[in-house]
């Protein structure tokens, strides 16, 4: 029986697409696009084939404001660590909000260390950032503000818009992390304002280990890796040319597909909701009800804990991803979780359900049969059933 | 991640359920840190005769609860005493490092059991022990870097050794 795979936002299936182009080069073997030789040249005009493919999903300018990563997280510490470096002297203050994913924060924290200070804006109950307060956060001494436009656990899409538009009249530099954004919804960052936008190709369609960053034509910022000249003497190392190349193919098709995609991801959304509410008692939707991504909802199953729950549906060939604190090692509840004041229990008991084009109306509706027999058989175990229906 | 005999226990857990009328009863854990287990216990001639768990938590947790009334039901008093979390541990073919801490739970909620029981027989009213922390340790009392193993002071961000963050996953 095939795996029913609800845990895209993990590992998106590369499309058919993707893969011919990443095995023809494999069995085309480039030379290093560096080189001065023609042997160098196709490689050359691979990279920036698909770099154009890239600015073009995104609405770059040009494409010479996106570079290649190895992923987003290189992408969100290249943007942080870069523009607080850059702009040391001018003020070590960031904004940030408390449901930004873990690669924002880690790296705020570490900055700490070198005399940098933070200041977190909570969201609200659905997840979402005020623009007001972020504006109350910014002082003289204020340098950039990151936060993410798509929340990778909970779906909310921050209003960055106006954000941007605060950090444009502050003069303040503004990052967002778009890595569950881009290739999902459209997003144009010309219309945007944003200066600097970290994102990934797993995330459309495209292959693990390579992940862009787009500059806004004018930004200063350090780089994060030293070495040789590549991505405009950005970001040295001999370039991901495969991944770099699969990238583009998958942004290419989030381009043209995009309103296809989208109308499609919300019929199935709408199909889960309306199943998981009718079928199964005691559960919570959490996030923003309109200003959510369309290929995520985050579910919390009460009384019983997340880890049991994916490893049952493991079982069954259902694959879906949790983030209690068994699950994730760190044996705290989600932060993201926490922000939006669920009780520490429902937070330990919150599945990620994420999807896409290739996800089939029948594979929803098996999960939703699946999930409801592993939902009953847990709550018979738990002792906090039994209390909570009294 | 699991061995097969956790799997055994998690697909197919043993005397699972509430006991009317338990003669003892051990609560451990709280949502906080994710596990929370009840055991109850039926004793006749100073023999568990019989044993069952109410379990909030994952595999590991499910699995060290069915496990653990396998190991007391039909044991003497005395002899469950003995049970510890490397014995459970030990039955159920190793768990991983960072699921140590649900064998420790499981053999406290035991524990908590026969001295409610025990409490009881005595005519002591039984008292609700406040909530466990959630910083427990598999090894020892020092706080240790997960990375390298280095000691550490919990109240840092950083490992002094080796630079990683610890503050999330310690």
């Amino acid at each position: 029986m095939k795996v029913i795979n609800l845990d895209y936002i993990s590992a998106n299936p590369l499309l058919p697409e993707v893969q011919d182009a990443m095995i023809g080069a494999i069995k085309k073997d480039y030379g290093n696009p560096s080189s001065t030789h023609s042997f160098g040249d196709e490689a050359r005009d691979a990279i920036e084939k698909a770099r154009e493919n890239v600015a073009q999903l995104i609405n770059s300018p040009s494409p010479e404001d996106i570079i290649f990563t190895s992923s987003g997280t290189e992408s969100i510490n290249h943007a942080i660590k870069g523009v607080a470096f850059a702009h040391g002297k001018k003020g070590k203050h960031i904004v940030t909000s408390n449901i930004e994913h873990n690669s924002v924060l880690k790296s705020l924290r570490r900055l700490t260390k070198s005399g940098y200070t933070i200041t977190s804006v909570e969201v609200d109950k659905h997840g979402l950032v005020d623009p007001a307060n972020v504006e109350k956060a910014i002082t003289d001494q204020t340098i950039l503000i990151s936060i993410m436009h798509g929340n990778n656990e909970i779906g909310t899409i921050q209003p960055v818009k106006e954000i941007a538009r605060i950090a444009q009249e502050k003069n303040i530099l503004f990052h967002s992390d778009c890595v569950a954004s881009v290739g999902v919804i459209p997003i144009d960052v010309q219309d945007l304002g944003i200066d600097l936008i970290s994102f990934a190709a797993n995330q459309f369609n495209g292959p693990s280990g390579v992940g862009g960053l787009y500059i806004r034509k004018g930004v200063a910022l350090w780089p994060l890796i030293d070495g040789g000249g590549q991505e405009f003497g950005r970001r040295a190392g001999t370039e991901n040319l495969i991944g770099i190349i699969g990238m583009g193919v998958a942004a290419e098709i989030a381009f043209n597909e995009m309103q296809s995609r989208l109308s499609y991801t919300k019929k199935l959304k709408n199909r889960l909701i309306t199943g998981l509410k009718e079928n199964i008692e005691d559960v919570v939707i959490n996030g923003h009800p309109e200003l959510s991504l369309p290929n995520l909802i985050s579910l919390s199953v009460k009384y019983i804990e997340g880890e049991s729950i994916v490893l049952m549906l493991d079982e069954e060939k259902v694959v879906v991803s949790t983030r209690s604190a068994c699950a994730s090692g760190s044996l705290r509840a989600s932060h993201v979780l926490l922000s939006i004041d669920l009780d520490y229990a429902d937070a330990q008991g919150t599945l990620i359900i994420t999807f896409g084009k290739q996800t089939t109306e029948d594979e929803i509706d098996r999960f939703i049969d699946v999930l409801k027999k592993v939902v009953t058989t847990l709550r018979e175990m738990s002792p906090l059933y039994k209390k909570g229906k009294i | 991640m699991y061995t097969e005999v956790v799997m055994d226990h998690f697909k197919k857990p043993r005397n699972v359920g509430e006991m009317k009328d338990p003669d003892g009863m051990g609560e451990i854990g709280n949502p906080v840190c994710g596990d929370m287990m009840n055991i109850y216990i039926k004793v006749k001639d100073e023999i568990i005769e019989d044993i069952s768990f109410q379990t909030f938590g994952c595999g590991a947790a499910i699995a060290v609860s069915s496990m653990l009334t396998e190991m007391a039901k039909g044991k003497t008093i005395a002899e469950a005493k003995k049970i510890t979390n490397k014995s459970v541990a030990e039955a159920l073919k190793g768990l991983p490092k960072n699921k140590l801490h649900c064998s420790n739970l499981g053999a406290d909620a035991l524990q908590l059991a026969i001295k409610d029981y025990e409490d009881r027989k005595a005519g002591k009213v039984r008292v609700r022990l406040p909530m466990e922390d959630a910083h427990t340790h598999a090894d020892g009392d020092a706080c240790k870097c997960p990375y390298c193993s280095g000691e550490i002071d919990p109240k840092h961000e950083f490992c002094e050794n080796c630079g990683r963050e610890i503050s999330d996953i310690h």
